[in-house]
């Protein structure tokens, strides 16, 4: 039902539904319509002009009805379009499920076969068959099922194997049931959605084809006329009484065209993907719809994030990432963001140069200062030259945020070539020089190599060089060493620290770890489901938690030689941003908690050196 | 790049090799004796015993498949008895109209089909994308051969624009202008259908490119829009429709059939029809080896193009 409804919201789907079911009506209808004989030639009545007495759509060029005609053909095209769907259908399917089931050598060879098959350009193989068989309407639907076969093998083939190393298709062979048993009461069903969609998709194409054989002459054969061979006779005349040509051609175009629709609809309505909105193109910045009124600049930091709230609106809900979050650095200081994933950490990061994917996302309050300056009023341009020259990103994972298919010399030059006018050769030098700065290796030749062609540690110093290239003010780094082994982590944090020193750099460093936070911060803020829950100097936080979240996350770190130590996770899992509880986010795995943590707003208690939102708080904050 | 295209030429044999088996099996199973077929029913008994001495009709199927292979290997595709003629010579002449006509619709296909995509893509939900997604739907949808029937109507016969059929003018044709005003309508014509699938396809190759980190790591540099959109995010999504070109390459190629057919035009799809129609044998096998073997050397030089375009594949 609710894939109906989902069908149907889809306006075009439902249009192609409609015309489909009208032409089907139409066509069931042919033994109680008022329909002449399709076949009754009467030479005087040749071409007659649709709106003909008695001849609704006119004459064809043996004077027979092309009303009924067109009915018949319709019917003939149906039916032979959706037999041959069916039978490759059947087919094809039976070998994929064949060969992803059984695997090995009966895979290997039945694949083999079928990328011969596909090998040939399609219809030429179609023609091949029917030159064999000799033309004919069921020669030409056998010819048209066997070339869509490969189709159908190859796509149930892929689900099969998916299924095929599951644990109920495990169970069913212990269980002693046979191979014929298992494929046709545990894959089947579990494959049928699959096959009837792709029948659904193919059966215009099917239709199309065969029509294409009869009107080549090699499909139905006079008398009996499917939609392709009245459009080929039709042709010798087509000057003269274009009307014969039309009528047929026309209904080929609205039955394809209305299966295309609904097949598209069906897949859409399938795909969670374009239910959630998650196919759509994220927009150069995020967008921002401002419900709060702007927070006066109170003048704190080089960055001044000020009372931010970032929102994923999916459909209708409204998943709030970042509520309420106010966070300030300076010119060679280092903040850390820490928190659980989910926290909303990487989103505030994200938010400060407009880099949220939106849509969905949506920056819904606050300000971003930088220097005073406004970042989510400030015009697309005046950003983008920010980007990278004032407030440069160090990424996680840089095997994806790398572009794949650029030496990462050439993505190193681009940064400092967005901003300044530098030759290639000068940028080249520079990007030389930033590489031998992050203490990677022979630089001269690394510059030419792609990133899968680097480790992990080499890649994340790209970024890390990428990041300095314009000798940025502010530096965020969203868990840039999540992925690395601890020694590459130690070397690219005190890289970083060295750069803070040398350059003066703001760092805001984003992580889930409090040991990287005790190596390289001077401040802390710890987030919890999109607020900051305590803040202070690290030394403060990390000597004495006083959120009790603060604590119990600490407590997940395992210390070295400290070894009695019980290694304690937190129980429960990090709430969902769409459906926040009233009062404290972590109530309901805190063991602390009372009735009076669930109501209201909990205010984040304290200054800037200083403060924590809770109301029984582990220590008392000064 | 050498080593990577030999590799892909030697890996091309089996291929070769599958084709020429499954056309040999195919025509095989032509019911009755095959020099009856391939001579018609009013050749002599004579002629017939004679043809399956010539073919080597009487001796085993496997025999029968090597000999015929061997054959064609030394350029000897049989003898066509409707033309009286060389198979071979007769797809050689014939090949170079079904090249211009499907090579022109295949650079119509690839340059308007990425661009509509990327375009599409770009605006995402916006009028552009709409008006193109409206438009493609119905490309896809036209049947070929009724588009070129209703192109020669509207443009030859009412607006007499064009000339109605045929690769030249028969009389004081046969310079390029004239044959590219009767290309015109059928590289159109042969090219809406995969001009709409290639379109379609690099819109969702774009927009799940555009979604990926390494977008974002473009804008966070200070990339801007445009370079984004039309360098960064289309070098990505090639990768996943170059692929989808060499397949469109097949359905041109042997599209052309319809086309030919309704523009008169001297292809080797045209040739093919009419062979079977006659049941000549011996030159639809020879036009559809000869045919599927250019396929596959496309389909190679797609994988090079691959190759130097996505360094992570193995050279």
């Amino acid at each position: 039902m609710r894939f109906l409804s989902l069908l149907f919201r889809n306006r075009l789907a439902a249009m192609g539904a409609v015309v489909l079911s009208l032409i089907v009506l139409l066509v069931l209808l042919i033994p109680v319509l008022p329909l002449q004989d399709p076949d009754v030639t009467n030479t005087a009545d040749r071409f007659l002009p649709p709106l003909s007495e008695g001849h609704l759509l006119g004459t064809d060029h043996l004077g027979r009805d092309l009303l009924a005609r067109l009915l018949y053909g319709t019917r003939l095209s149906l039916a032979v379009g959706l037999f041959a769907a069916l039978i490759a259908g059947t087919i094809g399917s039976a070998v994929g499920i064949v060969a992803g089931y059984f695997g090995g050598r009966i895979d290997n060879v039945i694949m083999r076969g079928i990328d011969m098959l596909m090998a040939f350009p399609y219809i030429l193989l179609a023609l091949a068959i029917v030159a064999a068989l000799g033309p004919g309407l069921l020669n030409a639907l056998i010819a048209v099922a066997a070339v869509n076969i490969p189709f159908f093998a190859r796509n149930i083939r892929g689900i099969t194997v998916g299924l095929a190393g599951r644990e109920f298709i495990d169970a069913a062979r212990l269980s002693g049931m046979g191979h014929g048993r298992i494929i046709l009461t545990e894959l089947l069903p579990n494959v049928l959605s699959t096959i009837v969609i792709a029948m659904s998709t193919t059966v215009g194409w099917m239709i199309l084809e065969t029509a294409g054989l009869s009107f080549l002459g090699l499909g139905s054969q006079p008398p009996q006329a499917d939609l392709g061979s009245m459009l080929g006779e039709a042709r010798s005349s087509m000057i003269t009484n274009p009307h014969t040509s039309i009528v047929p051609g026309i209904m080929i175009f609205l039955i394809v065209m209305s299966i295309n629709l609904l097949g598209d609809g069906v897949r859409d309505a399938l795909d969670p993907r374009l239910r959630s909105g998650a196919l759509a193109r994220p927009q150069a910045r995020t967008m921002v719809r401002r419900k709060a009124p702007l927070p006066a600049d109170d003048g704190k930091g080089l960055l001044n994030i000020q009372r931010l709230e970032t929102q994923f609106h999916v459909g209708k809900r409204v998943y709030r990432a970042v509520n309420d979050v106010s966070l300030h650095v300076n010119a060679g200081e280092c903040l850390g963001v820490i928190g659980e994933s989910g926290s909303g950490k990487s989103v505030t990061a994200l938010s400060v140069m407009g880099l949220v994917a939106s849509p969905p996302g949506v920056i819904t309050g606050g300000a971003v200062r930088y220097e005073g300056e406004d970042l989510l009023a400030a015009p697309y341009e005046s950003l983008r030259k920010k980007r990278g020259e004032k407030v440069a990103y160090i990424f996680q994972d840089p095997l994806s945020t790398l572009h794949p298919l650029y030496r990462v010399g050439d993505q190193l030059a681009e940064a400092i070539q967005v901003h300044h006018r530098v030759s290639d050769a000068e940028a080249r030098a520079k990007a030389i020089e930033l590489f031998r700065s992050v203490r990677i290796p022979n630089p001269e030749s690394r510059i030419r190599n792609y990133p899968h062609e680097m480790s992990g540690g080499m890649r994340q110093r790209v970024g890390i060089a990428m990041a300095l290239a314009n000798d940025p003010d502010v530096i965020i780094a969203d868990e840039p060493t999540t992925a690395l082994d601890v020694t590459v982590q130690a070397q690219i944090l005190s890289l970083l620290d060295d750069l803070r020193r040398e350059r003066g750099l703001a760092i805001v460093f984003i992580t889930h770890d409090f040991g990287v936070v005790a190596q390289l911060c001077d401040r802390v803020a710890v987030m919890y489901g999109g607020r900051i829950v305590e803040q202070g100097t690290t030394t403060d936080i990390l000597d004495r938690p006083a959120h009790p979240y603060t604590k119990r996350l600490m407590a997940c770190v395992p210390e070295l030689g400290g070894g009695k130590r019980e290694l304690a996770a937190i129980p429960g899992l990090p709430p969902i941003v769409s459906d926040l509880p009233p009062g404290c986010a972590f109530a309901p795995r805190c063991h602390k908690a009372t009735p009076a943590c669930r109501e209201g707003e909990i205010a984040l208690d304290g200054g800037d050196a200083r403060a924590v939102r809770c109301i029984h708080p582990e220590e008392e904050i000064a | 790049m050498g080593s990577y295209i030999l590799k892909r030429l030697i890996s091309a044999v089996p291929v070769l090799i599958g084709i020429t088996v499954i056309v040999f099996l195919i025509m095989a199973m032509i019911p009755g004796d095959p020099a009856t077929a391939i001579l018609g029913s009013y050749a002599t008994p004579d002629n017939v015993a004679k043809l399956n001495r010539d073919l080597g009709l009487d001796k085993p199927l496997v025999a029968r498949y090597f000999i015929w292979l061997g054959n064609m290997l030394t350029g000897d595709f049989g003898r066509s008895f409707s033309l009286n003629r060389p198979v071979l010579d007769e797809i050689l002449e014939r090949f170079n109209a079904t090249l211009i006509l499907a090579g022109t619709s295949f650079v119509i296909c690839s340059v308007l089909g990425v661009l509509a995509g990327v375009v599409s893509a770009a605006r995402q939900y916006g009028l552009a994308d709409k008006a193109i997604t409206f438009v493609v739907l119905i490309g896809i949808s036209i049947p070929s051969f009724f588009l070129g029937m209703m192109m020669i109507l509207l443009f030859a016969v009412n607006l007499k624009w064009l000339p109605v059929s045929g690769m030249y003018a028969i009389y004081g044709g046969g310079d390029l202008p004239d044959l590219l005003s009767h290309l015109i309508m059928p590289a159109a014509a042969l090219s809406v259908v995969a001009t709409g699938v290639i379109a379609r396809l690099a819109r969702s190759a774009m927009l799940e490119v555009l979604r990926q980190d390494y977008i974002r790591t473009a804008r966070a540099k200070g990339v801007g829009e445009g370079r984004v959109v039309y360098g960064h995010a289309l070098r990505a999504a090639m990768v996943s429709i170059i692929p989808v070109l060499g397949i469109q390459a097949g359905f041109v190629l042997s599209g052309s059939v319809f086309i030919e057919i309704v523009f008169q035009w001297p292809g080797v799809g045209r040739m093919l029809v009419d062979a079977i129609l006659k049941r000549d044998i011996l030159l639809v096998q020879g036009g559809v080896v000869f045919v599927a073997a250019c396929y596959v050397f496309f389909n190679i030089c797609v994988d090079v193009a691959q190759s130097l375009l996505d360094p992570r594949i193995k050279t």
